[in-house]
């Protein structure tokens, strides 16, 4: 295959956004001679090189690692959180996915939880606010302990571990027609009640994880399962089920209110 | 009590309470088309169904007033979260595409959920709270009711709607009880689904079956 081939045109309907308060709006870019081998925020980085030289604003997006593990980078590609390809972020999408003269839109995670800062950034610290009110475990850890010394079986261990994996990218929320957080915090619910070291704060952890993501202007779920669909880390929505059961123990069967 | 107040008050309780309600509705359905599989034995079958529901009197009038009080609930609780949905995506996506979870059901419950309320008010007044007689028993009112070829149709997609409706309700409630296990959930599904056929077959084939026998 010789390099020609391997370049596409695409032309690029992306969401151009100056500030919070102001006016956004689809900007329409044509991108020439995109290589197929590119990832989809190399293939921006390139768009904003050019645009760079133009004197032009470049495309604001967040990202990071691009290695698909820190969960800063994300945008609606085409309709979809982190677009087309199943279970990968955003950074790990390549050009490959599009055809010559495709046309793509791209715009930020939409929520009224999420409020755009500029283009496709979007302020998610409504998730670290979830996080603050319960999302951890308030004992001095010590030094390392000796293995096993808590035992946890194998089963348990891999149904805390799949819900760790979340990172925290708010591909959920973006994907969720209600913009509801409810799979984040319940992989955040799920990882530290399933095992022994978080259950003694279960029901508090439940009961103001559950209320500062109601205040935070999350919508409600009502189990459309888009957010599993979406997720770069195959959070499954078992984990949804179980942070209702915690809740409810918390509510209905603890002393926490 | 307010600590019953600040559960059912939270997006996970009003998720709880739409679940209940649902329930119960599904069960009311089970029964209700159990009563009604008597119209396919013919008119003394369904009158003689209808005089012994009545004949337990007092407990119709606390299964009606239950009924209206889970209704009430299903349906404010179900149009606060529509709204509040709404509103917590104040701009939506220009372009916006399902990735794989959604399903027609699931998109249109909040819609089905109105029609099917305009549908239960219609069918009250239709056949309800109308005065039945020994020469207009109710066997008559349905059947003069069905032979309008415009109430049949109505009537069957009234039905259609409800299997809709109950087809991602089920399964739905489940979830939301907290019962979703990777060795059920599947099973649950498929129950979900049966049942809507059931419900949308059983009293669907309703309408057009009564004329026939009327005639
Ligand atoms: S940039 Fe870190 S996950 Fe994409």
């Amino acid at each position: 295959m010789t390099t020609e081939e391997k370049n596409i045109n695409i032309t690029l309907k992306v969401w151009r956004q100056k500030s919070p308060d102001v006016k956004g709006r689809l900007e329409t870019i044509e991108a020439r001679d995109i290589s197929t081998d590119m990832s989809f925020l190399e293939m921006l980085d390139t768009i904003n090189e050019g645009l760079i030289i133009q004197s032009k604003e470049p495309i604001e997006f967040d990202n990071d690692c691009r290695e698909g593990i820190c969960g800063m980078c994300g945008a609606v590609v085409d309709g979809i959180p982190h677009g087309p390809e199943s279970a990968m972020t955003l950074c790990q999408l390549h050009m490959r996915k599009f055809k010559n003269e495709d046309i793509i839109f791209v715009e930020p995670w939409r929520a009224r939880a999420f409020p755009i800062i500029k283009d496709l950034i979007v302020d998610r610290s409504a998730l670290d606010k979830i996080i603050q009110s319960g999302g951890f475990v308030s004992i001095a850890a010590g030094g390392a302990p000796d293995a096993n010394s808590i035992p946890i079986s194998q089963d348990i261990a891999e149904k805390a571990m799949d819900a760790a994996a979340c990172i925290g990218c708010g591909a959920c929320v973006a994907a969720c027609p209600n913009a509801s957080a409810m799979l984040f915090v319940s992989a955040k619910i799920s990882q530290l009640a399933l095992l022994p070291q978080g259950k003694p704060e279960a029901a508090q952890r439940a009961w103001n994880m559950v209320n500062t993501m109601d205040d935070c202007g999350f919508g409600n779920c009502t189990n459309e399962k888009e957010c599993e669909a979406v997720c770069p880390k195959k959070i499954s929505i078992v984990n949804i089920a179980r942070m209702n059961r915690e809740f409810f123990k918390s509510g209905f069967a603890s002393q926490v209110l | 009590m307010n600590w019953l107040i600040n559960t059912f008050g939270t997006s996970i309780g009003k998720k709880l309470l739409m679940a209940l309600s649902g329930a119960c509705f599904i069960g009311f359905l089970l029964g209700h088309l159990g009563g009604n599989t008597t119209l396919y034995f013919g008119k003394e079958a369904f009158n003689s169904y209808a005089e012994h529901l009545h004949a337990l009197g007092i407990l119709v009038n606390i299964a009606e007033i239950s009924l209206l009080t889970l209704l009430v609930i299903h349906v404010v609780t179900g149009v606060t979260l529509f709204f509040q949905n709404l509103g917590a995506r104040p701009q939506r996506y220009a372009v916006s595409k399902r990735a794989g979870g959604r399903t027609w059901a699931s998109a249109t419950m909040p819609y089905t959920g109105v029609l099917i309320l305009i549908f239960v008010i219609f069918h009250l007044i239709n056949f309800h709270f109308v005065e039945k007689t020994l020469d207009n028993t109710i066997f008559d009112i349905v059947s003069k009711t069905f032979v309008q070829p415009e109430f049949m149709i109505f009537y069957i997609i009234a039905m259609i709607i409800v299997a809709f409706h109950v087809s991602h309700g089920f399964w739905s409630l489940f979830q939301t009880l907290g019962a979703n296990h990777p060795k059920y959930m599947p099973i649950i599904t498929r129950v979900g689904i049966i049942l809507s056929l059931v419900f949308g077959i059983g009293f669907g084939l309703l309408p057009i079956f009564v004329p026939l026998i009327a005639s």
